[in-house]
């Protein structure tokens, strides 16, 4: 029998703790699209989005209003486009198709503008990532990521120093609303063919013809949890938060599950991700905060961290019949109310930020950088996190956002759940010679696991 | 029960009618007659009960089973209901409660 007090426990958890379902992500193969004429390339990708994808946005709707549980995003994933568009020379009209497919389906984002260059790049890959600027200053709704390191394979170099001059370019482009472009591409290490998170969701080659991802969330609630164990030692905070870890996650099987099963379609994983907003009340930093920092981004940020992650795994793996997608702690600058006032005050840098990817998922992400910043600083930053996740054998991913015309202290606003920021200043330290070797960062003994 | 649940959460083919409906406003008479009797113009039939009255507000969770009626059709009976008699009236399908709280 339910019992009237978990019903306004569960009611206090969503209404007050916004505890949500971040993102039911439809995946969506696209291999059997292939062709050598552009047009027909576009059409066939265009028609089997928009009819696999058709019910995704009101089965989404009814669900929410069915379970009383909001369902933040609705979106579609699809297969990287390089593997697609080998045989045409320009992806870019891939990238219109894909931004019609999400208009007519009514998703607000679309990801899988992508290539997977970790060993080599092909020429679609290459072609890909040159075409970034063209492809994200164009379209509004499609996502891109670059796969640039995985731990078998090492760095590939020669697409990290694309990539930075890729995202210098698309900056420039967007420069009419602070650089946007750039937050719609993600460079990653390790990444994951099953992540439900814009921007970085691609729907990877091993998957099947369809998969139903969900995201959930609740660092609000997780918050809330911690209030009640104040001055309690580490073991406790952990215990609580893998308590509270397992009932959000419970939540997200619950809506995967649902939705699979409305939208006729495999049930792929739950993502255990913390995943702040810029709303008030729902914010990773503040529940590190809770955990006794006095600013995120201090020191005993990072341990702090560790601790969150390492909880919110284990309380959500039991929960969940597949848990896969990034499950980590979250910690994108400009879309966390904590983070923004940290990085706001001079507390968080971005070199802590960096040591704090080592113990979570993703990596740098969302932080708004001077525009004057070159190309090559950026690819070393995107080394730099690359070599993180290479080496620790996780997935890192770099989302840096330079803002033209700004510099360090300023702000830049980009608007709904992205949020706003300040721009963090970064060491004006060359690495250009580094970077123009190009080449490849051979994988880690760690890598060779056989 | 947790057969039941592991069934529930599993299952591809599982349709639950268990509802849970609650209700919560500035404390006046009538409010549950006038749930009671919008539940029951759709066929629904309500298996337990809970209610208080704290500081005069009212709170009460019912479980229903809705059988076959229209789930939509219910919710929007009970939210109009719950603008006429100045009540928050919600209805959400029982698994979420089931999912958060039962193992």
């Amino acid at each position: 029998m339910i019992d009237p007090r978990e019903v306004l426990d569960t009611l206090r958890m969503i209404d007050l703790e916004k505890l949500d379902a971040r993102a039911i992500t439809l995946g969506i193969s696209l291999l059997g699209c292939v062709s050598d004429d552009s047009a027909r390339l576009c059409q066939r990708v265009y028609d089997t989005v928009t009819r696999r994808a058709e019910r995704l946005v009101a089965v989404g709707e009814s669900i929410e209003r069915e379970f009383g549980v909001p369902i933040v995003n609705k979106r579609i994933s699809v297969t990287p486009v390089a593997l697609i568009s080998g045989a045409i020379p320009d992806p870019t009209p891939v990238a219109f198709a894909l931004d019609n497919a999400a208009k007519t389906t009514g998703v607000h984002f679309i990801g899988g503008y992508a290539a997977l260059a970790q060993k080599g790049m092909t020429t679609a890959d290459r072609a890909l990532i040159e075409s970034l600027p063209d492809a994200l200053s164009q379209t509004e709704r499609v996502c891109a990521a670059v796969n640039v390191a995985s731990t078998r394979a090492g760095i590939d170099m020669d697409a990290v120093a694309l990539c930075g001059r890729a995202i210098k370019e698309l900056s420039i482009r967007t420069a009419g609303s602070g650089g946007f472009g750039c937050a719609k591409l993600v460079v990653f290490a390790n990444a994951v063919e099953d992540n439900p998170f814009m921007a970085g969701a691609f729907h990877g080659p091993g998957e099947g013809d369809l998969a139903v991802n969900v995201g959930v969330s609740g660092p609000g609630v997780v918050k809330r949890a911690l209030e009640e164990v104040r001055g309690r030692p580490c073991d406790e905070v952990a215990e609580r938060i893998k308590r509270t870890a397992f009932r959000v996650t419970r939540v997200g099987q619950m809506v995967a599950m649902e939705a699979a099963r409305r939208l006729d379609a495999p049930f792929g994983i739950v993502d255990l991700s913390l995943a702040p907003t810029p709303a008030q009340g729902d914010s990773v930093a503040r529940i590190l905060e809770e955990i006794g920092l006095e600013v995120c981004g201090g020191p005993g940020s990072t341990a702090a961290l560790a601790l969150l992650n390492d909880a919110v795994k284990k309380g959500g793996v039991m929960a969940s019949s597949h848990v896969g997608g990034l499950s980590g702690a979250f910690i994108p600058l400009s879309e966390d109310i904590g983070m923004i006032e940290a990085a706001a005050s001079g507390a968080l840098s971005i070199e802590k930020l960096e040591a704090m990817t080592c113990v979570c998922s993703v990596g740098l992400d969302m932080v708004a950088i001077p525009g004057g910043v070159t190309a090559e600083t950026i690819s070393a930053i995107i080394a730099d996190e690359a070599a993180i996740g290479v080496v620790n054998n996780k997935t890192t991913g770099t989302r840096l956002v330079p803002v033209p015309g700004k510099a360090a202290g300023d702000w830049v606003e980009f608007g709904g759940l992205f949020g706003r920021a300040p721009i963090l200043p970064v060491r004006e330290y060359s690495a250009a010679a580094f970077i123009n070797r190009g080449g490849r960062i051979p994988a880690p003994l760690t890598g060779v696991r056989n | 029960m947790d057969d039941n649940i592991t069934a529930g959460l599993y299952s591809s083919r599982r349709r639950d009618s268990a509802a849970v409906v609650t209700v919560l406003g500035r404390d006046r008479k009538g409010i549950i007659a006038k749930v009671s009797a919008a539940l029951y113009e759709h066929g629904a039939n309500i298996l337990d009960l809970s209610q208080t009255v704290l500081d005069d507000m009212f709170n009460m969770v019912m479980l229903v089973d809705i059988g076959d009626t229209d789930f939509n059709a219910v919710q929007t009976r009970l939210e109009a209901l719950g603008r006429d008699i100045g009540q928050q009236i919600r209805i959400q399908r029982g698994e979420i409660f089931d999912a958060m709280h039962r193992v």
